[in-house]
């Protein structure tokens, strides 16, 4: 079972203070730590532990600049076996679509059974590139998987859907999974098991070794464009509730009632 | 009245010193082989140099080995275990000396003729009565009070093999007292119930019988003696009472300095280029020497369970259970006879001792302070959680801290340059961020939590004001200064703790200062204890201490307004570094102290579930939380203040007060808190 996990490079903007950039375009990055996306690490952890019971290769590829080394490597350490960086400076202000389009062309160039990713990004949130790359590569995909089995060459995911509900699916391979946060436990990842891959060759592949212009990727080959990116302005009506703990309990079951919150 | 002696009788025709002779050699032939099976199995473990300090091990041998100084801690248990001890050593010659009656009928001992052997004699058979009333005493006890550290939950007890020693000392005991007093009635002597008490008990509930069953009576107690003497001889060192022969070493190859953890290997140095499943304790082989010496020597007395704080609130943790499944574990893979055996696959650490209990410790000591024959746990605790964690088994909740330790120096994910973000609030006070080359008295070792936590922050300004009060010359390291550590090297990560210690001495040896100075007990025992490199360090109370003696700060105001004090000894600065008058000295300073010890107190205190990146750990199974039990023991003594020297034992308690319904009730304040607001 051969497996590509895609991954993304995204800042910890957590305890950060968040500032919008002059362009009002984008948030100030400068001074973030950028990390491997949350969700991705399930991504990864899911597709090692296949590969521990199936045999096969980990694949783990990101579209990011020679900064991702960091985490590309730390996906080593989580027990894949390759990873490579997709990039040239043209990827820069990619969207979703041309994110995917990277991906793909990757993809297409080698033998894979499953393709995994994180259902969400921490930054953008779009959940966009797991099915445009399922759609692009013409293969079945399934997102917010929060279960996965394969047995005999065919695979069965459970999928998380609203109020507690469960979806199961039996999908054919090739497919690409996008996991939902939770469906494993990640590994540790100690000093030391970094140090042990810390001389693993990870190679940048090019955008003229994927096959692809320029024009396909950053602003040009993107279809999505940013308006502006903002704070959003301070809302009204927050009511703080002054008084002994009583009676400000009493004002809160009101105002629930009022709203329709509790009958 | 003549009276035959036992080795002047042969039985079934076979001459007494010859039968003497084989059962000696026989006897003595299985213990050795037995000892020598044992100490091959303490061979499977790692190196660990345990034989420096001679002097030091020596002393330890004979106050806590010989003197018993640990068992007073319980009274009665204690007073009981030191009399049976001290009657063990004072009839070791009177068993030599029976032993050798069985070869020659007038055998003594050399020196053990005349006056001193009479004395002897009488000495002995005092000794007797004594360990055979303790004996039942102890049989009685078990019995019918059961008391809670003796229980062994989940696994199948040892509770059988201490009424067998207890039967086989007392009929060691009864044995001796019949021969003797057999003895008396057949040569006719009569009885001195002052001078033998035994001999004369013996004789007086021998009376009646006749000559000839005199005669028989010496010569069978006498050998039943002997068999028994000898049977126990060789069962202690297949049951849980090995310690009766392993106690005194183990004392003696005890880890001398506390608060310190053991290296992941003594011998070898390059640790991170082990192979696969070599780092830590996963296997009972990955274990040291000493550390399975401590399993073999356990006695399953339980006071390291009765004052594990883990076992109180229900976690399932029970650190004596840990050396008694080992020692299961050992006697079952290396039995006395034959050859080692694998039963089954199961991993030391993960199967036999479980995940849930390697995690529910906070290394807090209680346990290790305790045992009476210095037993130690934490070592092996964070052994298997190096282990497990270079399997990349972790629990989730400590992962997140973790990689924020490794990126950003802490564990609150706070930037590196805001890290003296706490010092703009000082009114009027600067505190001087130290750059490489600058100097100053007292380098400030602020750590994490006094960083970036708000709460703790607080204390990080009272201490910077003391210090400004005192007039002292003070620096921090702000930005340049990462996580001391304490924490992510009992959690098993030495690599990243090697990473941040490195970090850490690098820019202390970069700046020059007289002494660190820490409020954190943790940060105080790392740099302390743990870092290659040793540097002079203060506890904040000891600086405040010598503040006030130098009286360079006063202290007045009525902040306590008569209300009951109480002083919550954190485990890092007690019973890891024995800081127990400093901080007291700081508080009897303070005017209108009115101080109330809880009965957990000292080395005695009760752990408030643990600091640095315990704080962050979920506990899925206790039933209540350390600090509410602390609190409750807070309320015992009807305290209105709680006052503590450690910024997690504060961060729990407050939560506690909160839990229990204490707000406004109990204040818990930090010692450094206290000493600001009564500066004067």
């Amino acid at each position: 079972m051969d497996i590509i996990v895609c991954m993304k490079w995204t800042p910890d903007t957590s305890e950060a203070d968040l500032a919008v950039d002059k362009k009002g375009m984008d948030i100030e990055k400068g001074d973030l730590d950028y990390d491997m996306n949350e969700w991705d690490r399930f991504a990864i952890e899911e597709a090692v532990r296949i590969k521990e019971k199936l045999g096969g290769k980990v694949t783990v590829v990101s579209v990011a600049p020679e900064e991702v080394e960091e985490v590309l490597r730390e996906s080593l350490a989580r027990g894949a076996d390759e990873a490579f960086q997709l990039w040239d400076d043209a990827c820069d202000g990619s969207d979703g679509y041309a994110t995917a389009k990277v991906l793909a062309k990757f993809a297409q160039g080698r033998k894979f059974d499953l393709i995994l990713t994180g259902t969400l990004a921490d930054d953008d949130c779009a959940g966009q590139v797991g099915g445009m790359l399922a759609a692009m590569l013409g293969i079945p995909g399934a997102t917010l998987v929060q279960k996965l089995d394969i047995a005999d060459g065919t695979m069965t995911v459970l999928r998380e859907l609203e109020a507690g509900l469960s979806e199961k699916l039996e999908i054919d391979l090739p497919a690409v999974v996008s996991v939902a946060t939770g469906l494993n436990e990640p590994r540790f990842v100690s000093v030391r098991a970094v140090r042990k891959v810390a001389s693993a060759e990870i190679p940048c592949v090019d955008l003229a070794a994927l096959g692809l212009a320029g024009t396909d990727v950053g602003d040009a080959g993107a279809r999505v464009r940013i308006e502006k990116v903002f704070l959003p302005p301070e809302g009204e009506g927050a009511e703080m509730i002054p008084g002994k703990p009583e009676e400000a309990a009493a004002r809160l079951a009101a105002i629930l009632k009022e709203k329709g919150g509790i009958s | 009245m003549a009276m035959i002696e036992p080795a002047q009788i042969p039985l079934a025709g076979i001459p007494a010193p010859l039968i003497a002779g084989v059962v000696l050699a026989t006897s003595l032939g299985l213990f050795a082989y037995i000892m020598y099976k044992r100490i091959g199995l303490l061979r499977v473990g790692l190196p660990d140099p345990r034989v420096d300090r001679i002097g030091e091990r020596i002393k330890m041998m004979l106050l806590y080995g010989f003197g018993q100084l640990r068992q007073p801690r319980y009274l009665g248990a204690g007073i009981m275990h030191i009399l049976l001890f001290a009657g063990f050593v004072l009839l070791s010659l009177r068993s030599l000396t029976l032993i050798g009656r069985g070869f020659a009928a007038d055998f003594h001992l050399p020196l053990m003729g005349g006056s001193a052997g009479f004395a002897y004699e009488v000495i002995k058979d005092y000794v007797v009565l004594v360990v055979l009333v303790v004996c039942v005493v102890a049989i009685v006890r078990r019995a019918v009070f059961k008391p809670e550290r003796y229980s062994h939950p989940g696994v199948e007890g040892h509770e059988g093999e201490a009424y067998i020693i207890l039967g086989m000392v007392s009929a060691l005991m009864l044995t001796d007292m019949i021969y003797d007093g057999a003895g008396l009635i057949g040569r006719g002597e009569p009885l001195q119930p002052g001078l033998f008490p035994a001999a004369s008990l013996g004789a007086a509930l021998l009376s009646g019988i006749g000559a000839s069953t005199a005669q028989a009576l010496h010569v069978l107690g006498y050998w039943a003696h002997i068999l028994v003497f000898f049977s126990l001889l060789n069962f202690l060192p297949i049951s849980k009472h090995f310690h009766v022969i392993t106690a005194i070493p183990n004392v003696f190859f005890a880890k001398l300095d506390r608060g310190a953890i053991k290296p992941v290997r003594h011998d070898v140095k390059e640790w991170m280029d082990l192979p696969e499943g070599q780092i830590g304790a996963g296997t009972f082989q990955g274990f040291t020497w000493k550390h399975l010496l401590d399993f073999v020597s356990c006695a399953d007395c339980g006071r390291c369970s009765d004052n594990c704080p883990a076992n109180a609130v229900g976690r399932a943790l029970s650190p004596k259970m840990i050396s008694i499944k080992a020692r299961d574990y050992a006697y079952e893979h290396y039995p006395v006879f034959g050859s080692p055996v694998q039963v089954n696959d199961k991993k030391f650490a993960g199967d036999i001792v479980t995940e849930q209990e390697i995690w529910a410790c906070t290394t807090c000591g209680a346990c290790e302070r305790e045992c009476p024959i210095f037993i130690e746990y934490i070592d092996k605790i964070v052994d298997m959680r190096r282990y497990l964690l270079d399997q990349g088994e972790i629990p989730q909740s400590l992962q997140k801290p973790l990689q924020q330790i490794k990126k950003k120096g802490n564990a609150y994910g706070g930037a590196k340059n805001k890290r003296a973000a706490w010092t703009k609030d000082l009114d009027g006070i600067e505190v001087r961020e130290l750059e490489p080359g600058d100097s100053c008295e007292y380098l400030f070792f602020v750590d994490s939590c006094g960083s970036f936590d708000p709460r703790i922050q607080q204390i990080s300004r009272s201490f910077a004001r003391i210090m400004h009060k005192a007039g002292a010359d003070f620096g921090i390291l702000g930005k340049d200064e990462s996580d001391s550590g304490n924490e992510v090297r009992r959690i098993g990560e030495e690599g990243l703790f090697e990473q941040i210690a490195e970090k850490n001495i690098e820019v202390l040896q970069e700046r020059t200062f007289k002494e660190i100075v820490a409020f954190d007990p943790h940060a105080f025992n790392a740099i302390r204890n743990d870092y290659p490199v040793t540097f002079p360090v203060l506890h904040a109370s000891q600086l405040m201490a010598r503040f006030l003696a130098a009286g360079k700060i006063k202290l007045g105001g009525d902040y306590l307004q008569g209300r009951t004090v109480t002083y919550h000894d954190p485990c890092y600065l007690g019973r890891h570094n024995s800081l127990y008058d400093e901080p007291r000295g700081v508080l009897n300073r303070i005017p209108g102290m009115r101080l109330k010890e809880m009965t957990r107190s000292r080395s005695r205190s009760f752990c408030c579930s643990g600091g640095g990146l315990l704080l962050w750990y979920e506990n899925e199974e206790e039933k209540e939380r350390m600090g509410v039990r602390r609190i409750r023991m807070a309320e015992e003594v009807g305290a209105q203040v709680v006052v503590t020297a450690c910024p997690f034992c504060l961060i729990n308690l407050e939560d506690a007060i909160k839990v229990t319904g204490n707000e406004g009730k109990i204040e818990v304040i930090d010692l450094v808190e206290l000493v600001d607001r009564s500066l004067i």
